[in-house]
């Protein structure tokens, strides 16, 4: 092992542009950024290009001859301002549904995940369960999982068992998306490094603590991304809960188009739902990013 | 500890076995380490000498023999492992520091979780620690801005954080560069004069020389040959400590 060269694989000794340095005539860096040309001029390019490209379009669509009808059904401006603070309101019930669900999917999904990294023999009971869980709710439409729920537990008539739609829709919805969850948490802990579980060990902290705090933390970091594509699904899929007559945003879009023969209801409704997911997107980024500011200092790979 | 006296030493090694499938990687190792010492295991790649110190610290369950470790036996069924692995550190040649904590919080962690100190106090310890090791400056940084010299010896430190009896070494320099080598080196030099019994495998000869009280060159799974460093070095009495030690000649390296 290890080579002999000195100063083989190390940074240091490398050159390094410095970024206060102007950079002397002729050098790349124009042409990295601008394709040729110097890099202001290529953003009044981009911007000239952009402002024709959608101009264009929004030009040759208003005046397609079918313009005129798609704007009433769709984009009514009256409706839209008469139904959109309805769908706001009832929309709070979605938002009460997915934030139940999503702090006991975040929950439950980690039980199984662990219980499915468990090692030897002796676990194997736990680690078939687990498995089965997974392959049994990722296998099942959502919708069919809020039926047999929501329709079939109130029809028991059980003593104790609630009776709310919406308890019964946030059940299937933890159990669906607890599946999802718990492979993307397992992928997490599978790849952190079985090095960190030996070094945790080794200092004496039991297969919890090292499991806590060290195999953990890495994971969830690991996972950011494909954690809050789940959540936005299951945020979607709360409109599911319609489908038991639970009145929330799809359900009132659905009356109000109803009454008025007209779509632009569920525009509105769409609009909401785009207001809500896409800033979360930005939000994981955000949050990666500053994570790997603060591990390796400010440094650009 | 109600034991013999000939089970009064540090450790304890006899007869051990373990092997990975097919392979046989130690054979029936029999060693016995006395407190203070410090022993230097040497040997080509895949002699055993990694899988020896991670049998001692139980990361890896041996096949058959035991090993006693300051009168009590850690192979027998039933042991409480966490409990012996507090007193017997290890450093890993990939340091293995954990990446999501700054260094402070990776010496901190072990001795606030497992032997239950306050958070304050752990963190002095720390900072002792990481005073005399001269690292005062990196206590908030995270591993990953560190060198690999620098990040070996907060490894070191984080094993030390919980007071072990005995310290295990395992080619701890092997993956730094070379101009990083002396700094972790002058740590374990320090670490051997203050009297701290260590389990060294490594591959730097000179530094073997220089601390070890006694040298172990082992060889297809047992140890072939033992002694103070000045014989093994200079008159081996077996044919193959002379041929492996003509091959770190020949290869520059001692």
């Amino acid at each position: 092992m290890a080579g002999g060269v000195p100063g083989v694989g190390s940074s240091r000794g490398v050159p390094r542009l410095d970024p206060e340095q102007p950079l002397p005539p002729g050098s790349n860096r124009s042409r990295i950024l601008g394709g040729g040309e110097s890099g202001s001029r290529s953003v009044w390019v981009a911007v000239a290009s952009t402002v024709i490209f959608f101009g264009l379009a929004v030009v040759l669509i208003v005046s397609s001859p079918g313009w005129p009808e798609i704007k009433s059904t769709f984009f009514n401006g009256r409706i839209f301002s008469e139904s959109f603070p309805k769908i706001v309101r009832q929309f709070s019930t979605n938002i009460f549904i997915f934030i139940v669900a999503e702090i006991f999917v975040l929950i439950v999904a980690l039980f199984f995940a662990v219980l499915r990294s468990l090692p030897g023999p002796v676990f194997a009971p736990l680690r078939i369960l687990a498995i089965a869980y997974t392959d049994v709710f990722r296998g099942i439409p959502t919708i069919l999982v809020i039926s047999l729920l929501g329709f079939g537990m109130p029809a028991l008539q059980l003593q104790g068992l609630p009776k709310s739609e919406v308890f019964w829709a946030i059940v299937a919805l933890v159990l669906v998306y607890s599946a999802y969850v718990a492979e993307v948490y397992r992928a997490g802990i599978e790849s952190v490094h079985p090095s960190q579980t030996a070094a945790a060990r080794s200092l004496g902290l039991s297969r919890m603590q090292s499991m806590r705090h060290v195999v953990l933390p890495q994971a969830v970091r690991r996972v950011m991304p494909p954690l809050l594509n789940d959540f936005i699904g299951l945020q979607k899929d709360s409109a599911l809960v319609a489908f038991l007559g639970v009145v929330e945003g799809l359900q009132t879009a659905n009356i109000i188009s109803a009454a008025e023969f007209n779509y632009t209801p569920f525009v509105s409704l769409a609009l909401v739902y785009l207001v809500i997911t896409i800033p979360q997107t930005r939000f994981v980024d955000w949050l990666i990013a500053r994570d790997r500011r603060q591990r390796q200092g400010g440094t650009t790979l | 500890m109600n034991t013999t006296a000939s089970e009064r030493a540090a450790i304890v090694v006899e007869g051990l076995h373990k092997s990975f499938g097919e392979l046989r990687v130690l054979r029936g190792v029999d060693l016995e380490v006395a407190d203070h010492e410090v022993i230097c295991l040497i040997g080509a790649s895949g002699s055993g000498k990694s899988t020896l110190l991670r049998c001692v610290n139980l990361i890896e369950p041996v096949d058959a023999g035991r090993i006693v470790v300051e009168g009590d036996e850690i192979t027998a069924p039933g042991v409480d492992v966490n409990a012996i692995r507090r007193r017997i550190g290890i450093v890993f040649q990939s340091f293995n520091l954990f990446p999501h904590m700054s260094v402070l919080r990776n010496i901190t962690l072990a001795p606030t979780k497992v032997v239950g100190a306050s958070s304050s106090q752990a963190e002095a310890q720390a900072r002792e620690l990481l005073d005399r090791f001269g690292l005062a400056d990196k206590a908030d940084e995270y591993p990953d801005r560190l060198s690999g010299g620098q990040q070996q010896r907060v490894a070191i430190m984080r094993a030390l954080a919980m007071q072990p009896d005995i310290m295990l070494l395992d080619e701890v320099t092997s993956a730094l560069d070379p101009e990083l080598v002396a700094e972790v080196l002058d740590v374990i030099r320090e670490l051997a004069a203050s009297g701290m019994t260590m389990l060294i495998a490594t591959h730097e000869m000179g530094f073997a020389r220089d601390i070890a009280t006694r040298v172990c060159f082992l060889d297809e799974g047992v140890i072939a040959e033992q002694g103070p460093p000045e014989q093994i070095f200079s008159e081996p009495e077996q044919e193959r400590t002379r041929q492996f030690l003509a091959r770190i000649v020949a290869a520059g390296r001692m």
